[in-house]
């Protein structure tokens, strides 16, 4: 069996198990726990190809899924149908992508960081401070989750199954984008920017778009969300979430598809799990982080491959000199 | 028509003048060498000529195309290719994957996030071909930081042939080369045709004055003496700026 085969096995099951999971399951309260992982992955993954197949840090993604909550549920406040809803929120969502980009593209590295820090930071003011619209910190309750084709979403199953379609899309797409010949392009903005240009690449357009396609996906993670939880407030744009996504992406693996999402994992897990049990759960993730960046800097997934792949070659060379140090057999 | 036209050219950083009024001609097919002692300010001419850097005054043409407002990724369309002094390639990548994006520099492809660029085989055995131009193509697939000094010069040239250019801009292509890998790249160039126009920057004297028809020497952001081989060894002013006899 090659590497190929074994990749398709690895698939098949992870799919089996995603797709059985409210079987095996059972208990409403994990079916729930499994929706947040999908859909804070999805966050992850949008945010994923800005820091790692572009190289361009941002801090302020949590503004983008906000804007993509809070226009749907105003829009339902206001009593759009959920169609509309969705549709204004995705055209929201990268509306304030392509603001954030224009802005925000003036520059890399540590000042990319602080504009989008700057503009997640005043999409959380006006979150918080333009009450007549937003109702302030007491944020915007939704009544009830859509019902698309006559299937209902409320119960935990339904839910996590449209979650699970949505993530699955986000995947492919995350798969096709990274393989393709702009993912190259991307990832080539990323390690030698001078060098695309002199090459005949527009460094910033491709920037740009990879900027849109993030923020289309932070938007749809934001649709989800705020669906899930019906209610939305400042909270969910402040820095913490965007803080959070970024630290998901950054201890699962940058520029890998397992990474965030394992990144996702872990967050989700601590929050809801993990401090039923543990008071200071915040400590327990911040070790864990730590841990991870002392050991794996690289983040769990590459790490893990990488030890995965020194204990194979140690082995098979023990195996090698085990058979080498057997006497010939005589002629 | 000149294949690149420069025309007093200049351009400051703060008070320090790194180029003065350069101008020089450069025919079709020619080999220009550019030479000049440290901070004479060769590769910041470079820099104006592919548009990394924009001149405070003065032109350049392109085949009597004016390109010096263009961004680089222009000039790169219109046929102007180049090297750096400093190798910066795409070292988490193969070398045919670098040749691939160089190539894919020129192709509408490059938008296309649909399509999956390891199918794309027109353009994976027409980097093939260009590594074998360099001689490369039996460790196409080896990953860049596995590759040695002389080899990554190669893929870095290779690079630049992928794209067809009219005009090849070589920024000290011998600098770190061992004696065999500098014979190597020599033999390299000379064997490019002549429809490419070379223009190149080198210290070593001895392995770029063979390539070279015409010579310029620059010195303190500005041109010296200009001619062939023979004009600019003999000039006085040569070897004043070498020598400072």
């Amino acid at each position: 069996m090659n590497s190929r085969h074994l990749r398709f096995a690895a698939i098949a099951i992870a799919l089996s198990l995603l797709a059985t999971l409210p079987f095996w399951v059972g208990n409403a309260y994990y079916i729930n726990i499994a929706s947040q992982i999908l859909f804070w992955a999805i966050f992850a993954l949008a945010l994923n190809v800005l820091v790692g197949y572009a190289g361009l840090v941002s801090l302020g993604h949590a503004g983008l899924f906000g804007v993509a909550g809070y226009t749907a549920a105003l829009l339902l406040q206001a009593g759009y149908g959920h169609g509309t809803a969705i549709l204004l929120a995705l055209v929201a969502a990268l509306a304030a992508a392509a603001a954030f980009a224009v802005l925000a593209l003036r520059s890399t590295g540590i000042g990319f960081l602080m504009i989008t820090l700057a503009l997640g930071q005043i999409l959380w003011g006006i979150a918080y401070r333009w009450v007549s619209l937003t109702n302030g910190d007491n944020g915007v309750v939704l009544h009830g989750r859509p019902a698309p084709f006559g299937v209902s979403l409320a119960t935990p199953s339904a839910f996590y199954y449209t979650t699970l379609v949505v993530f699955v899309f986000a995947i492919l797409s995350m798969v096709v984008f990274t393989r393709s010949p702009f993912g190259a392009s991307v990832c080539g903005t990323r390690d030698q920017p001078r060098r695309m240009s002199a090459l005949g690449y527009h460094v910033w357009l491709i920037r740009f778009i990879a900027f849109l396609f993030s923020g289309f996906w932070t938007g749809v993670a934001g649709l989800l969300f705020i669906y899930y939880n019906q209610f939305i407030s400042p909270q969910v744009v402040a820095l913490q979430t965007s803080a959070e996504v970024l630290l998901m992406v950054i201890s699962g693996g940058t520029a890998t598809l397992l990474g965030p999402i394992t990144g996702a994992v872990i967050v989700v897990i601590m929050k809801n799990v993990v401090s039923a049990y543990v008071e200071r759960w915040n400590l327990v993730l911040g070790v864990i982080f730590v841990a991870i960046i002392t050991f794996m800097p690289e983040g769990l997934v590459p790490g893990s491959m990488r030890l995965w792949r020194l204990g194979w070659r140690a082995l098979t060379n023990r195996r090698t000199n085990v058979l080498k140090s057997l006497p010939e057999p005589p002629a | 028509m000149s294949a690149l036209s420069v025309n007093a050219l200049c351009k400051s950083f703060g008070g320090l003048r790194v180029a003065r009024s350069v101008s020089l001609n450069v025919e079709p097919g020619e080999r220009r060498l550019i030479i000049g002692p440290n901070g004479a300010g060769k590769t910041t001419l470079f820099h104006l000529i592919a548009g990394e850097l924009s001149p405070d005054s003065g032109s350049v043409t392109l085949f009597d195309r004016d390109i010096t407002r263009l961004p680089s990724r222009k000039r790169a369309h219109l046929g102007m290719a180049r090297t750096y002094q400093i190798i910066t390639l795409f070292s988490r990548d193969t070398i045919l994957h670098n040749v691939i994006l160089a190539l894919l520099g020129l192709s509408p492809l490059r938008w296309n996030p649909l399509v999956d660029l390891k199918g794309q085989h027109d353009l994976t055995e027409r980097a093939h071909d260009a590594l074998a131009r360099v001689g490369l193509s039996h460790i196409a697939g080896r990953p860049l930081a596995e590759t040695s000094y002389g080899e990554r010069r190669r893929a870095e040239i290779a690079m630049a042939l992928a794209q067809n250019p009219k005009v090849l801009l070589l920024d000290e292509p011998f600098a770190g080369l061992s004696i065999d890998e500098r014979r190597g790249v020599r033999e390299l160039l000379a064997a490019i045709p002549r429809e490419v126009t070379i223009v190149m920057i080198e210290h070593d004297m001895d392995t770029a004055l063979d390539l070279a028809n015409r010579i310029t020497l620059l010195h303190f952001g500005e041109v010296i003496v200009e001619g062939t081989r023979a004009e600019v060894v003999n000039d006085p002013r040569t070897r004043e700026v070498y020598l400072g006899e």
